[in-house]
């Protein structure tokens, strides 16, 4: 589990990287950190890593504090890094074998996982060949399986999937998705907007150091872009007239064969106005949710937090 | 201690690799380990057949040493590269941020990247060292005993530990090979010298001098280990991105430090620079301890062996003291040939600064040097008193106590302030970078030298100028 308070990291120049970030993620949750370049989210994982220590506030990863337990903390932590920091003149297996011993792991336990994950991850045959003569997906995949060797509890892990391609990127959303079931607790860092919304439970979004929004991504599409809307469409051309709406749901968009409403509580009320609407005899062919998406969100925040208008 | 060095190894293990791995590495250290010695014996034939037609006895005799002394050296200048290649180059690279999330200790992790620095170019230096050995006992001229071999070879070895120590100091402060290498300039020149130093010491040919070389580059080296541990910390390697100075805020932080929470000079005095002083108290007693056994172990020296060791025999001292007692011009003129008391106060205080600047060099240690040479020189001027006849304690009361009572505090404490800039740089300090140490430090031996060391240095040039002469005269009419 991770549990922060009021982190906080002030940099030599007075400059707030992390200003008072509280977070909690639970295991088997995931949790976005989304933001710009330099929001401050490097920051907050290397002190989740206990890398740096906060200038203010506490945080606890696993289960011991990161400025009192700093080596427990990182044996209980797996790290995929900005870069992937892999050494070129070693061999995949080398390099895996390097950090099994590094965190540890017995010589067969070693073997066991090395050969476990670069099986996983398509790996295998290019295991003994030098990480320098690998793409960048697969460097990334190999400091993924560095992350990842150990198994730790809890896992924070940098843009996971940059530079892959879509299958090898699938294979690795599916891994963390399989992590997130073995009660991992996760921290992904990432631009990837559609993946955040793929894996996420939580999704916080970081702007200057400060958490401008953090919750389900439902909670932050209802904070964000408003009640749900909905969108009912007709066969043909239908005169709604003075549409007689229950409580909690307003007009928002009107066409000749279609209607689009803002709906509070859609579980109680969506019931009473698709009667409303048959027993107008209304023509209707489908009432649905309108699709909102994480990137109309962050996009939103953004733009409010910069303060300049958010084109749609 | 078993788990310590399996970490040390496991880390060196993986740099050994990645370091025999790098043909810039490799080719160019058994280029210099195969060619060199063959060039260096073809020089020492060279070489011995001149001397051998022209003479040249005493440089002939230590030829060999000489050359092997500067043939262990050039594969020696590979430490800096693998040195800065092992920290800065990781550190440039992003390499060095999954190791340091690793449960990995500090202590491990600097360690194992110092034995790798001192380990490969040591080898090709011994390597080296022993090819040249081996042509050049074939040649027709006086080997080197195994006594002087094992000195040079400990040399060697202390010339490694120094330079990957300071390469490392230098790897940590830099965030790219490029200012790494441009700062290792440091390290070259000043060890260029040292080599220079010992060269002379073996054309000296007192080889037992050669273990003060020793002792002294490996209390250097010491120093410069405890300064990386101590500056060898996560978060300092990760947090600078960038070599930047920022003048504003330099300056900024020198001046808070210095000026404290004071709004006025008297508070300052007053509240301020106390709180300095008491850090002092422990720096000072070490001071004082070693300023007392230098004294005495100097006068005890003069009294007992200088006699022996300048063959001074009672006659000999007697005529001594007679000329003393005989030159009362001497006396006369004491007045007017002690400088000035500006001049005094400016030697004083260039002493002091002299001294700061020594120990910033070597972590307090060559400033203690210059103040123990004082205390030297005043432990042996009364232990010559002793020795013509005089009594001590009256040349100390009447020629040094008066402007001493002023000088001696303010010399002690401002030593005391150097050795604690030293002591400061290589302490570990959590927070703060070397720069930041660095800064503090000296702001802290600007308030010492401004607040008590500049009047009391003052008051002292004036006593020594009109007061002591007089009290000379008064305590030795019979001169």
């Amino acid at each position: 589990m991770i549990e922060t308070n009021d982190l906080s990291k002030q940099f030599n120049n007075n400059f707030w990287a992390v200003d008072g970030v509280t977070l909690n993620v639970q295991p088997g949750q995931i949790l976005a950190l989304l933001g710009q370049n330099g929001a401050g989210k490097t920051t907050t994982v290397r002190m989740l890593t206990a890398l740096l220590r906060p200038s203010r506030g506490c945080a606890r990863v696993a289960g011991y504090d990161v400025v009192k337990n700093q080596k427990d903390v990182r044996s209980n932590v797996g790290v995929l890094t900005e870069q992937h920091g892999l050494y070129m003149r070693m061999t995949g297996d080398e390099y895996l074998e390097f950090f099994g011993k590094v965190y540890g792991l017995a010589p067969q336990a070693r073997k066991v996982r090395r050969d476990y994950l670069m099986q996983y991850f398509g790996m295998a045959d290019v295991a003994p060949r030098r990480c320098g003569e690998y793409s960048k997906g697969m460097k990334q995949k190999l400091a993924l399986a560095r992350a990842l060797l150990h198994d730790p509890p809890v896992l924070l892990l940098d843009e996971p999937t940059s530079a892959m391609d879509p299958e090898s990127s699938r294979l690795v959303r599916d891994e963390i998705a399989r992590l997130r079931s073995s009660q991992r607790t996760i921290i992904i860092c990432t631009h990837n907007l559609a993946e955040a919304e793929a894996l996420a439970d939580s999704i916080a979004i970081i702007y200057r150091g400060r958490v401008l929004l953090h919750g389900t991504l439902d909670e932050l599409k209802r904070i964000v872009l408003g009640p749900v809307e909905y969108e009912a469409k007709f066969a043909r051309d239908f005169d709604a007239g003075n549409l007689d709406l229950p409580p909690g749901v307003t007009l928002a968009a009107r066409s000749a064969n279609s209607l689009r409403f803002r709906i509070e509580a859609p579980q109680a009320v969506n019931p009473v106005l698709v009667h409303a609407l048959t027993s107008r005899s209304a023509p209707l062919v489908s009432f649905q949710e309108v699709p909102r998406k994480l990137e109309q969100v962050y996009l939103k925040t953004m733009a409010e937090a910069q303060g300049v208008a958010y084109a749609t | 201690m078993r788990h310590s060095l399996s970490a040390i190894w496991m880390v060196a293990r993986r740099e050994f690799i990645d370091q025999f791995r790098d043909w810039r590495i490799v080719v160019p250290m058994l280029i210099l380990v195969s060619v060199f010695p063959f060039i260096a014996d073809d020089t020492t034939r060279i070489a011995i057949n001149f001397m051998n037609r022209y003479g040249g006895e005493l440089i002939l005799d230590h030829l060999i040493p000489f050359v092997v002394l500067v043939i262990g050296f050039f594969p020696l200048s590979f430490t800096l590269v693998v040195a800065l290649e092992s920290f800065v180059g990781e550190k440039e690279r992003g390499t060095i941020e999954p190791l340091l999330s690793s449960p990995l200790e500090d202590n491990h992790m600097y360690l194992g990247k110092l034995l790798v620095g001192i380990t490969t170019p040591l080898v090709f230096s011994y390597a080296s060292i022993g090819i040249y050995l081996i042509l050049v006992s074939r040649r027709d001229v006086a080997f080197p005993n195994a006594y002087i071999l094992a000195l040079i070879f400990l040399l060697t070895f202390a010339h490694a530990v120094l330079m990957v120590s300071s390469a490392i100091v230098i790897s940590v402060q830099a965030t790219t090979i490029r200012s790494a290498n441009l700062l290792a300039s440091f390290v070259v020149v000043p060890v260029a010298f040292l080599l220079q130093g010992e060269t002379f010491l073996i054309f000296w040919g007192n080889e037992d001098v050669l273990w003060y070389a020793i002792l002294a580059v490996t209390l250097l080296s010491a120093l410069l280990v405890r300064l990386g541990i101590s500056h060898f910390r996560r978060e300092y390697l990760l947090g600078r991105e960038i070599d930047t100075l920022n003048f504003k805020q330099i300056g900024r932080t020198f001046r808070d430090r210095f000026v404290g929470q004071a709004k006025s000079v008297f508070e300052w005095y007053r509240t301020e620079l106390p709180l300095t002083l008491k850090q002092l108290r422990r720096p000072l007693m070490v001071i004082l301890g070693l300023a007392m056994i230098a004294g005495i172990a100097s006068y005890v020296w003069v009294v007992l062996e200088a006699p022996v060791y300048l063959h001074l025999t009672p006659e000999r001292i007697s005529e001594l003291r007679t000329s003393v007692s005989d030159n009362p011009s001497n006396l006369e003129r004491l007045g007017e040939e002690l400088p000035a008391a500006p001049v005094i106060f400016y030697r004083n205080i260039r002493v002091t600064v002299l001294s700061l600047l020594l120990g910033l060099l070597s972590f307090g240690t060559l400033g203690l040097t210059v103040f123990m040479a004082n205390i030297v020189l005043v432990g042996g001027l009364l232990g010559g008193a002793q020795l013509v006849g005089y009594s001590p304690w009256l040349v100390f009361a009447a020629g040094i106590l008066p402007h001493g009572i002023f000088e001696l505090p303010a010399i002690f404490i401002a030593t005391a302030a150097m050795l604690k800039v030293g002591a400061q740089l290589v302490t570990p300090q959590s927070e703060k970078s070397l720069g930041e140490m660095l800064l503090l430090s000296l702001a802290d031996w600007l308030r010492i030298f401004v607040g008590i060391v500049l009047p009391l240095l003052a008051i002292a040039a004036l006593i020594e100028f009109y007061v002591t002469p007089v009290l000379i005269k008064l305590a030795f009419p019979y001169l």
